[in-house]
């Protein structure tokens, strides 16, 4: 994709961009921890126009069985788009780009969970997209961690996430849709804001070296945001609204 | 993957080697294995190459052909590249579609070569929002001993510098070849992938099957001619700091110059 002709101005001479919003300001972002009563811990997120519904099960038992190992519990992730979250309609089977990123938010919500204190069980995580305006992947592990830390599954640390990109040859924020299409670079980064771990990392479109590193830090700002965030949402759930970080 | 007695005991091994600074086969920490490259395999294919990096050998084929564009992008040419683990490949693969790790693989190794812009696609349009030139990359896994990610894409990257392709008119809107007008594929840069694993704390270049196996993370990096970062895809079960992040890009730069060259020679004896 990228690199399409449009009339759309992504960068005005003011360093607004075409949604209104300062190059180092993410979009609005709203967690809420819980919400479903079947699920072992859930979360929804907005962020932006993307909304987007988490629930996690378990730990539980394996099925099928043969997955299951003995030495510790083992994280599933599924990662679907429902077909009217799209401008057109999307299959409702899952594609290769969602089995690629089922996959990539499995590894990066890995390092933070510990499991090992449930062998031959699952963790299953599953997300659901309603309405995506991009920058699923990002919302979606930032809701996912809030989820397992809401089904009381041990954590080492929070997985929260925040993409950086490259619009009009300058490095900005949270990168919507309309950036991601018509934009230079879109770099999806998750972080462990208190282990300091990238546990999230890709990038599509040209950086130079140097941009390549403004990007990492861009992001693990935005990352840091988004985990006042996730925090303020687990203590609005278990300790009242009334506690203001 | 469950992993077994024999994992841990290997995995104990490589980082206890790694602290002295050595590799399980010799090499050192950021030397990548030989890189065997050999175009036009297949005659039939419009370009192609079998590569092997170190004991790992993908076939990659090139065919190409006309093609209706994709609805919004009628001023552009087609280029897709798929990765598949041949079943005689490993004792582990089975037939049937592809898993994740093999979906990953064959999406990290398109859009290293799709994000770089190696093939100038607006070259590739025989009518606009008619008819295009499609330029589809299959690579077939026919050895495997670890980083397929690199392997894959030197072969797709070679057979793309090797390919020529046919000329096309449209004729009442059907795409007509015309005999004898072969041309070499419009290229803008040679994208280079590097692979990198994450042992411990110990970063290793082009890991092979053992310590594939047993590292914690890994990173793939794309670079192109100008020494620019085109793509990158972290995987496996751990992260990365900043600091490492930062220096896989300065490592998969001075790797990818280096075997850049080599697929230059590719281009140079096309």
């Amino acid at each position: 994709m990228g690199g399409r002709e449009s009339e759309l101005v992504l960068l005005d001479e003011n360093g607004i961009r075409c949604d209104g919003r300062k190059v180092d300001e993410p979009r609005r972002i709203m967690i809420k921890a819980g919400g479903l009563k079947n699920a072992d811990g859930s979360a929804y997120i907005e962020f932006g126009d993307n909304k987007i519904l988490v629930g996690v099960f378990g730990p539980r038992d394996v099925h099928p069985k043969h997955m299951s190992n003995t030495d510790t519990g083992i994280l599933r992730v599924r990662y679907h788009m429902e077909p009217f979250s799209v401008s057109e309609r999307k299959n409702p089977a899952p594609s290769r780009r969602e089995i690629e990123i089922s996959k990539v938010i499995k590894e990066a919500l890995q390092p933070a969970v510990i499991l090992d204190k449930f062998p031959r069980t699952a963790v299953d995580v599953f997300i659901e997209v309603l309405q995506a305006d991009g920058g699923t992947r990002c919302a979606a592990l930032s809701a996912a961690s809030v989820a397992l830390a809401d089904a009381g599954i041990p954590m080492r640390d929070m997985v929260a996430a925040c993409a950086a990109g490259k619009v009009a040859d300058t490095v900005v924020l949270d990168v919507n849709n309309e950036e991601d299409q018509a934009g230079q670079a879109d770099m999806p980064i998750g972080y462990m804001p208190n282990l300091k771990k990238i546990t999230l990392l890709q990038l599509d479109g040209v950086l130079t070296p140097e941009e390549y590193k403004k990007c990492i830090e861009t992001g693990i700002i935005g990352c840091k945001i988004v985990y006042d965030l996730q925090k303020k949402a687990l203590h609005d759930k278990y300790f009242g609204s009334g506690g203001e970080q | 993957m469950s992993s077994s007695i024999i994992d841990e005991l290997k995995k104990s091994q490589i980082l206890e080697l790694l602290e002295q600074g050595k590799r399980i086969d010799g090499r050192a920490l950021d030397e990548t294995r030989e890189l065997i490259i050999e175009t036009n395999a297949i005659p039939k294919a419009n370009g192609s190459a079998r590569v092997r990096l170190g004991d790992s050998e993908v076939v990659c084929g090139v065919k190409i052909q006309p093609d209706r564009p994709f609805p919004d992008m009628g001023d552009k040419g087609i280029f897709i590249c798929t990765a598949e683990l041949l079943p005689l490949s490993h004792p582990s693969v089975e037939t049937g579609p592809p898993g994740p790790d093999v979906i990953e693989l064959a999406r990290v190794v398109d859009r290293g070569i799709r994000e770089s812009h190696m093939i100038d696609l607006s070259q590739l349009v025989i009518k606009k929002d008619k008819s295009v030139v499609g330029v589809f990359a299959d690579n077939v896994v026919s050895d495997y001993d670890g980083n397929l990610f690199d392997a894959c894409a030197y072969a797709a990257t070679a057979a793309i510098l090797s390919s020529k392709t046919p000329k096309w008119e449209l004729n009442d809107d059907i795409p007509t070849l015309v005999e004898g007008q072969e041309s070499d594929v419009p290229i803008t840069t040679i994208p280079v992938s590097v692979t990198m694993g994450k042992i411990g704390n110990h970063i290793i270049v082009d890991p092979n099957a053992d310590e594939w196996d047993v590292m914690d993370a890994r990173i793939t990096i794309t670079t192109d001619s100008d020494g620019n970062i085109c793509a990158s895809q972290k995987g496996g079960n751990d992260g990365f700091s900043m600091d490492e992040i930062v220096r896989c890009g300065e490592i998969s730069i001075m790797i990818g110059s280096k075997i850049r060259e080599k697929l230059k020679q590719v281009k140079e004896g096309n």
